[in-house]
């Protein structure tokens, strides 16, 4: 990866590299050690008192802690699932209609009357310029934003849920519309090659796209949707500020009772890294099983995939 | 819609807020993710796995909780990020000196958090440069230092720009939480402010707020869009 900046290291860079090692070592230790260890140790952070209901199973507290933390995390997982389910299905209905505006919008209707044929045209243009309006929008949004106008919002209009579907739908507004653009742009970076051979035996613009180009994508994409999953699972702790009791949200309750906020959510931290770390690796296995198989299609390189999932880079 | 009209001080006020957090939270990102993907590619293991650490710790994390870790564990720590009143900046920036340090923390969390994927942003750059590229300097004798310097540096310059843009966008977005965690007039907590607490008609309130981030995130895309199509024109 970056090996290729420096050589293979020969017996004096060796020793420099040994020595600069162990002063750099010395010195992210002193300061762990005098700027986060010593103050907090002063402050006694690390008292019994205020870790013990979290890692000592003797506490008193101990398993009601963790009872309470297991109910966030299942609605945490639950919220994320359901969010997760419904942004694939808008998101691969969106990116197969705007694939279908966009072919229709170049449609030049012969053989119907001209005003019909520019009605048409003029039809088809000004769908696809709305859905472009309407990514533009949910994508430029902060998806607190767009979950708190839901909840807000929502009950204005009469449409009153629980807390977990206003969760669900501003989360699934904003990683719909992400993930149809993933699905956008990894179908238009198939080899133009797919669908003139679709064309040339006779299939639809519709048939072509969901039969040949959107599974391809699928596969291609498949990286940088399952780190959109490390996303939907991150934001889902967004649903603190509508009171949704998520992990973070039980957190806070258990702090309220306890008042250990650091160890609380030093333990709530350590969760939420574990789970997403290894979504990360998995979705890493999975670019790296993608980059050995068949090159039917040109995959799309280091940097192409990260600009997806970084622009997708939530909370 | 009179709301726009009567309150668009309150609007123009929250947008002036995002802003100045966006802007400094942006430049802080940058210092810090530079110096994390130094770190990252530097030859010396220890460097390397704090870089490493760093970078997986904050990209798993939500923000929501380093935001918390930035309000409760900083004073706990006996520190109010004093730090952040530079002088001379906090003229610009006002919010920086005040003594609610609620601005200074939610700052804090925003630099740490977007530093982990500027730095990756920055790294993929660095990865774009074609190997022979680097190789080629090294046969030149060019030192570690020399070749980052003068060959790779200045070219994963130009790859980095779009997803360095992409992270810039989601800072942007995600600055929004500041309003939801104690800092005062920023564009999200105005939404909150006007439409619960003075309970001012729903639709107008968002579509102001709307109007506030979509004026900094869509023109930024667009741009980006521009220049990684430039990019892909030129790559042929």
């Amino acid at each position: 990866m970056s090996s290729v900046l420096y050589d293979v290291p020969g017996p004096r860079q060796r020793r420099l590299t040994l020595i600069i090692s162990v002063l750099a070592a010395l010195l992210v230790a002193a300061g762990a050690y005098y700027l986060i260890y010593l103050p907090l140790d002063e402050k006694g952070q690390f008292s019994m008192e205020l870790w013990g209901p979290l890692i000592d199973p003797s506490n008193e507290n101990f398993v009601l802690v963790w009872e309470r933390i297991w109910v966030g995390i299942e609605n945490t997982l639950i919220a994320a699932g359901l969010a997760i389910v419904a942004s694939l299905i808008i998101g691969t209905l969106l990116a197969i209609l705007r694939l279908q505006l966009k072919s229709l919008a170049g449609r030049r209707y012969a053989g119907l009357s001209t005003p019909v044929a520019y009605l048409l045209r003029g039809l088809g243009s000004g769908l696809a310029v709305l859905t472009r309006v309407c990514v533009e929008v949910f994508r430029g949004l902060p998806v607190v934003i767009t979950i708190f106008f839901v909840a807000r919002g929502l009950p204005e209009f009469g449409v009153t849920l629980e807390t977990l579907w206003y969760l669900v739908i501003g989360l699934t507004v904003y990683n719909g519309v992400v993930i149809a653009e993933i699905l956008r742009s990894g179908m238009e970076g198939l080899p133009f090659g797919q669908r003139e051979a679709a064309v040339a035996i006779g299939l639809s613009p519709f048939q072509t796209t969901t039969l040949i180009l959107l599974p391809q994508s699928f596969r291609i994409m498949l990286p940088a949707l399952i780190s959109q999953l490390v996303v939907v699972l991150k934001d889902t702790s967004l649903g603190f500020i509508i009171s949704y009791e998520e992990t973070l949200n039980i957190g806070k309750q258990i702090i309220g009772v306890l008042s250990n906020p650091i160890q609380v959510y030093f333990v709530i931290a350590v969760l939420f890294i574990l789970v997403n770390y290894s979504l990360s690796k998995l979705a890493q296995y999975v670019q790296r099983r993608l980059a050995r198989g068949r090159k039917t299609a040109a995959l799309p390189t280091a940097s192409e995939v990260a600009t997806p999932v970084d622009a997708g880079a939530n909370v | 819609m009179s709301v726009l009209v009567d309150k668009f001080d309150v609007f123009a006020g929250g947008f002036w807020l995002t802003l100045q957090i966006c802007v400094l939270a942006a430049i802080g990102a940058l210092i810090l993710g530079a110096v994390v993907a130094v770190l990252r590619i530097s030859p010396v293991p220890p460097l390397r796995a704090l870089g490493t650490a760093y970078v997986t710790i904050f990209r798993n994390m939500p923000l929501t909780v380093v935001m918390f870790f930035a309000a409760f564990a900083l004073p706990a720590l006996g520190s109010n990020a004093d730090f952040l009143r530079i002088p001379g900046l906090d003229v610009v920036f006002t919010r920086l000196s005040t003594d609610l340090p609620y601005f200074r923390f939610a700052l804090i969390a925003l630099t740490l958090y977007t530093a982990a994927f500027v730095c990756e942003a920055l790294r993929s750059g660095i990865n774009a440069v074609p190997p022979g590229q680097a190789e080629a300097a090294r046969s030149l004798g060019l030192t570690f230092g020399q070749n980052l310097r003068y060959v790779v540096l200045p070219q994963s310059w130009k790859a980095s720009i779009v997803p360095l843009g992409s992270v810039i966008i989601a800072m942007i977005k995600n600055s929004a939480l500041i309003g939801f965690f104690g800092v005062v007039g920023d564009l999200s907590q105005s939404a909150d402010q006007l439409t619960s607490a003075e309970g001012y008609a729903f639709i107008p309130v968002a579509i102001g707020i709307s109007i506030g981030y979509l004026i900094m995130t869509v023109p930024l895309g667009a741009l980006l869009d521009r220049i990684e199509r430039r990019q892909a024109v030129a790559a042929r």
